[in-house]
This record gives structure tokens, sequence and C-alpha cells, in this order.
């Protein structure tokens, strides 16, 4: 059984993210980059599949896929170094500024073209529930339909698993579902699904020697106007701080004397 | 001329408060495109048989603007299965071309909005807070933040139809029904192809459902500055006196103060009540993005340097164990 992870490189803390006030563009370089947490999960449980097929004796095997920068390479060396069996970078200045809907495009035949180099269908792609910058949780939704395959969001179990099906749990307004799908599905999971591991740093020294094969518009039989910016049908047109604006009426006196100005001021605002 | 459509997700019955939201949101962007507003109906078998609730919801939509209402009948549209509702969506939007296409941002929405974008190959802006139509262009401007909060991105579809957003509930308001209001309703039956993935069982699980603190009007919040688990009790007493109920910021989750369900925020629950009392709150962008379209923020920080007095309508800096039980005092010696 072939189980894909997708995952994403994303700056460690989001929040850094500045706007430049003359270019109104994001200020991203030099921002120190990790997996998008949401996606450990996806690997480790991609892993524990992988496991749990191994003991009822079949075969599975885990690979990683991300778009990206050359830079990228890192967070799939990191995966390998967790485990996964192999990874392939999709990489090409044309895949720059694609919003969802290219990105889920372009690794919709990153997975096509892997699944024709074996000659069978991933069973099982799994993604995070969202990317901390992208923050949509809508490549995993939209992949889904471009493979042509039922999604599953926010799994937080796997009951079981055979050949042909899948049955999970997942989160929903209010509780949860208990759903069952066919094979190939795609699951987004949810933090805490499970406890990703860290890398060994046996993990780490093979997938510093792991050959990840790099693959850009060419190699996927793309149109330079399907991919990235070109092929994104949404375009940003402004960014900006949100508005502070609204400074506080400061209240001030002792504790009895701010609590009559607070509820004379409440009594007449509402 | 364009027609805005809005999903209603429907839960027992009753479609869900966001619903009523998007039509509130969508009525200017319908009278600015000087097009119809569009509600979208899906009506499955698990409602089926229930004929009298089903017209009712349909006036109840009309009344809170809608001008149509396609009810989408077909026995695979089962709760959350989010495959034969996006084939129905997919075969209804081809047919009738709207020009915008919205969805409440519920985990439902979310999960079938952009399952529907990638099947009719448009562009789609998630958890948006703002809606407007550009008078020059015509076109829908999407503004969501984005970076946890840190940024406002303003965006657009230009090319491809319909443009598409999923908008987060209690974003937008909803109109005064209008009982009197008149609305067409139109029927389609589909015949919908059985899904690869079906729901077996569905399971409630809200911890605290005595309280839905995203029904509240008035709102006492506590954070970590409130020190332990005991001062919650002050609060609850602050909120019981003025009629409210109790929330919390993640730190007072994460000590096991509060169960989740009270928790603000980010990843917590988005509240927009009349009045939101923050005590010992820094006001971190995580916390306030689930917060800060309150109608009134009173602040209560020790801090004066603290963020939460940049979003507050009223600010004391002071220490919550000695402003609470004055407030507490003086509401009661006004009775
Ligand atoms: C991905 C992510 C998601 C998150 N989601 C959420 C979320 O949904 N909701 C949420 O709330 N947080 C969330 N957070 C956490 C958030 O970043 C802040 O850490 C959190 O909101 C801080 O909570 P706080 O204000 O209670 O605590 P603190 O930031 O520690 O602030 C305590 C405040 O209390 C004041 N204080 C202390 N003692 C007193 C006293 N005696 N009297 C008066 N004032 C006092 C202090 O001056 C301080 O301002 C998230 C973080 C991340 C990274
Ligand atoms: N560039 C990318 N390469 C590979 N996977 C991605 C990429 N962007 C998003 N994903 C996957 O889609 C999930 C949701 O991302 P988003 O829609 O950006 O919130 C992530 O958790 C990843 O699993």
């Amino acid at each position: 059984m072939h189980v894909l992870v997708c995952i994403k490189q994303v700056p460690a803390d989001p929040s850094a993210v500045k706007v430049d006030r003359k270019t109104n563009t994001l200020i991203r370089e030099g921002i120190p980059v990790v997996v998008n947490p949401f996606d450990l999960f996806a690997i480790e449980e991609a892993l524990r599949l992988r496991e749990r097929m191994s003991s009822s004796g079949q075969k599975g095997r885990v690979s990683v896929i991300t778009m990206g920068p050359p830079q990228a390479r890192s967070a799939l060396e990191e995966a390998i170094a967790m485990g996964a069996d192999d990874a392939v970078l999709l990489s090409d200045r044309a895949f720059a500024g694609a919003d969802t809907l290219a990105t889920a495009y372009t690794l919709s035949r990153g997975i096509r073209r892997i699944e024709d180099s074996t000659g069978a269908k991933v069973d099982i792609v799994i993604c995070g529930r969202q990317s901390t910058d992208g923050d949509t949780a809508q490549v995993g939704p939209e992949l889904a339909e471009m493979l042509g395959i039922p999604h599953l969001v926010r799994v937080r179990k796997v009951e079981s698993l055979t050949r042909e099906s899948i049955r999970v749990e997942r989160i929903a307004d209010g509780g949860y579902d208990v759903i069952e799908s066919c094979l190939p599905v795609l699951l987004t999971v949810e933090k805490g699904i499970n406890q990703p591991r860290v890398p060994s740093l046996r993990g780490l020294m093979r997938a510093r020697k792991a050959g990840i094969p790099v693959w850009g518009a060419q190699e996927l039989g793309v149109e330079a106007q399907q991919v990235g910016l070109a092929g994104s049908p949404t375009r940003v047109i402004r960014v900006f701080s949100p508005e502070r604006q609204r400074r506080a009426e400061m209240l001030t006196g002792s504790p009895e004397a701010v609590a009559r100005l607070l509820v004379d001021r409440l009594m007449t605002a509402m | 001329m364009g027609d805005v459509w809005i999903f209603a997700e429907v839960s027992e019955g009753r479609p869900l408060d966001v619903v009523y939201e998007l039509l509130g949101g969508g009525r200017p962007l319908a009278d600015d495109l000087g097009g119809k507003l569009a509600a979208i109906l899906p009506w499955g078998a698990d409602q089926a048989g229930e004929a009298s609730t089903k017209e009712a919801v349909v006036r109840d939509l009309i009344a809170s603007g809608a001008d149509l209402v396609y009810v989408v009948q077909s026995r695979e549209l089962v709760l959350r299965q989010e495959e034969p509702h996006a084939q129905a969506i997919y075969e209804l939007a081809n047919q009738y071309r709207p020009d915008v296409l919205l969805f409440g941002a519920t985990t439902f929405g979310l999960s079938l909005a952009p399952r529907v974008a990638a099947k009719l190959g448009t562009g789609l802006i998630a958890n948006c807070t703002t809606l407007s139509i550009d008078k020059g262009s015509g076109l829908l401007l999407m503004t969501r933040p984005a970076f946890e909060e840190n940024i406002m991105a303003t965006m657009t579809c230009p090319d491809r139809r319909p443009q598409m957003a999923t908008v987060r509930p209690r974003a937008m308001k909803r109109l005064t029904p209008d009982p009197g209001r008149l609305g067409e309703v139109l029927t389609v039956v589909c015949d919908l192809p059985s899904p690869g993935a079906r729901v077996v069982e569905v399971v409630k699980e809200d911890q605290d459902q005595a309280v839905d603190i995203t029904d509240a009007k008035i709102i006492v919040a506590g954070g970590r500055g409130i020190g332990c688990k005991e001062n919650l009790e002050m609060l609850e007493e602050l909120a019981h006196l003025l009629g409210g109920a109790v929330a919390v910021s993640r730190p007072v989750v994460d000590a096991g103060w509060a169960p989740e369900s009270r928790q603000v925020g980010q990843s917590g629950k988005i509240v927009s009540p009349k009045l939101y009392i923050a005590c010992g709150i820094s006001g971190a962008v995580q916390h306030t993005a689930g917060m800060s379209s309150s109608d009134i923020i009173v602040a209560i920080n020790k801090d004066p340097g603290a963020p939460i007095f940049d979003i507050a309508t009223y600010g004391i800096v002071g220490d919550v164990c000695q402003i609470v039980p004055a407030l507490i005092r003086e509401l009661k010696g006004r009775r």
C-alpha cells in the first residue's frame, strides 16, 4: 500500500511576517523556516499506517512531496529522517506565486507522475489540516477533487484500514462523525491525532544522502500558464496591518471609583 | 447582472446561524451587482418527510434576505457528505452561472467549498471577514486576516466565475427578518452518484452544552492574569449579575481551569457579544481574533502597555482581584 504525504515549508513564526510599507508585499527573507507543524502529524500518521500494514503482512511505502523553492528540500529531508521511504520536490520558477488551486493542480500532476512510475495508484494521500502561512485548509480538498477521490478532513483517529477501505473519526462542529471511505482517499489530519516522532540520528544521515528528484514544469508536463501565479485565479490586491485605531477610554481612580465610572458608561451605552 | 449565491448549511432541519449572516452580508453585494440573492438549500434523505419544516426554512431564508431559494433534493444529500453536495452545487452553478458563491466557514463549509471550487476551476478565499463590491471593476473584494491575524489581505478573483469565499461565522450581521418579504422557490431534483465516503455515525460531543459562549450577549473573560482557578468564581458571579457567560483565553484551558468549549480565539470560538470584559488577558492576536468584533470591549489589566488596551472601548489599569469585586459590589448596590 502506498501512502503519500503532502508537506509544506512555512515561516517558523508566521506572526513575524511583516508588510513592506513601500511595496505592499510580505517580507519573508531571513525568516527561519520549519515543516508546517500540522504536517508533522500527517507524516507521523503515514508512518503509523505503514507499521499497521506491515504487522498485517502487507508491504507499505511512505512517500513525501512538496512544492516549493529549492530550500524546501530540507523539509523533505526531515520527513525522510522521521522514516519516510522517499521524497519528491516540485520546484520551478514557474510554480512561484501559486494560490491553493494552482498548488493543488501542481501537486496532482506530481502525484500522477509518481503513479506512472510505479504503475499503481497512491492508496492514501495525507495532508495537514492547514498550513500556518496559507492558513486556508483548501489544498487538501482541492487536490482530492483533482485526483477524483473522496476526502475526509480533520481526521482525529483512524479506526480501521483494509485493502479497500478506511474508517475514521473526523471532527465535526459539535462532535465527530464516524465515516467510512473506499480507497484511494485523501485525509487531512487534526493536530493531536498522534505524537510526531523526533528524527533519529541514523535517519538524519540517511536523509542527507537520499536522492531527492526535483521535478519542474517540464517533468510534470504542465504549461506555464496552468501553474504558479499565472495559473492562479486569485490575486492579492492589498496587504495591510489591521487597524488599531479604537483607543480605549481609560478609567482611573480607586477600585470603587472605576467600578462606578464603568457601570455608568455601560448603563448609557447598552 | 450578477447573482450572489449562499450555501444554506442545515443541521437538524434548521439553517445554521452563519447562513443568516451570509444572507445579511450577501444582500448589499447582490444590490450593488443588480442581481438576485439566492440560497442553495440541500434537502436530503435524512430530512425527507418533513415537508412542513422545509417550507418553514424556505420562508425563513426569504424573510432573512433571499430573493430566491434553490431547494436541491436528492437522497444522497445527507448530512456532511462532501461529494454529492459538491456535485449538486457544481451542476446548479454551471446551469445558472452565479457571479458570487459564498459558504460559511464551518467545518463542513471549509471542506465543501474547496471541492466545489476545484470542480468549477475557480478561485476561493478562505475565512473572509469583509466582502464588498469594487465600484469601478464590479469585482468582489474579499478581505481576510493572514499570518495569525498579523496582516489583513484583500483579494479578488478577476477572470473566473463564480467568485468564491468562505466567510467567518459572526463576521457579518444578519438582517432583521421581514416575514412580508417575497421570494421565489425553485426545486431541483438531482440524481447524484453514490459517494465514496459515507457518514456511518454522528456523535455529539459538546462537553459544556449548558453554556454556549457564542450565544451570549455579555461575556466576562478570564486570562492567565486571574492567577488561579478559584478566581473564576468571581468572574462567574460578575457574569451572573450581568446576565452573561464566562469565557477564557487559551492558557486558562491549558492549565485545566476551564473546558475547551469556553476558549475564545483563533483555535477556540469566535464570539461577538454586545459586551466583552477581558480580565487579565494580554490581548494576543490569537485571542483577539475571536472577540475583536464585540460591540463594547472592557479591558482590566495591571500592565498599562498590554495590547488589549489597543482594541478596548474602556480600559482599567489595575488588579483583577480588586477591580472585579468592586464591580460586583457596585452592581449589587444598584439593584
Ligand atoms: C497557533 C496558536 C493558536 C492560538 N489560539 C489561541 C486561542 O484560540 N485563544 C487564546 O486565547 N489564545 C490562543 N493562543 C495563545 C495566544 O498566543 C496567547 O498566548 C494567549 O492568548 C495569552 O493568554 P492570556 O492573555 O490569558 O495570558 P498572558 O499573555 O500571559 O497575559 C496575562 C495578562 O494578565 C495580566 N495580569 C496578570 N496578573 C494580573 C492581575 N492580578 N490583574 C490584572 N491583570 C493581570 C498581565 O499583565 C498580562 O497582560 C494561540 C497561540 C498559537 C501559537
Ligand atoms: N506547497 C505545498 N506543497 C505540498 N503540500 C502543500 C503545499 N501547500 C499546502 N500543502 C498541503 O495542504 C495542507 C493545507 O494547506 P493550506 O491549504 O495552505 O492551509 C498542508 O497542511 C499541506 O499538507
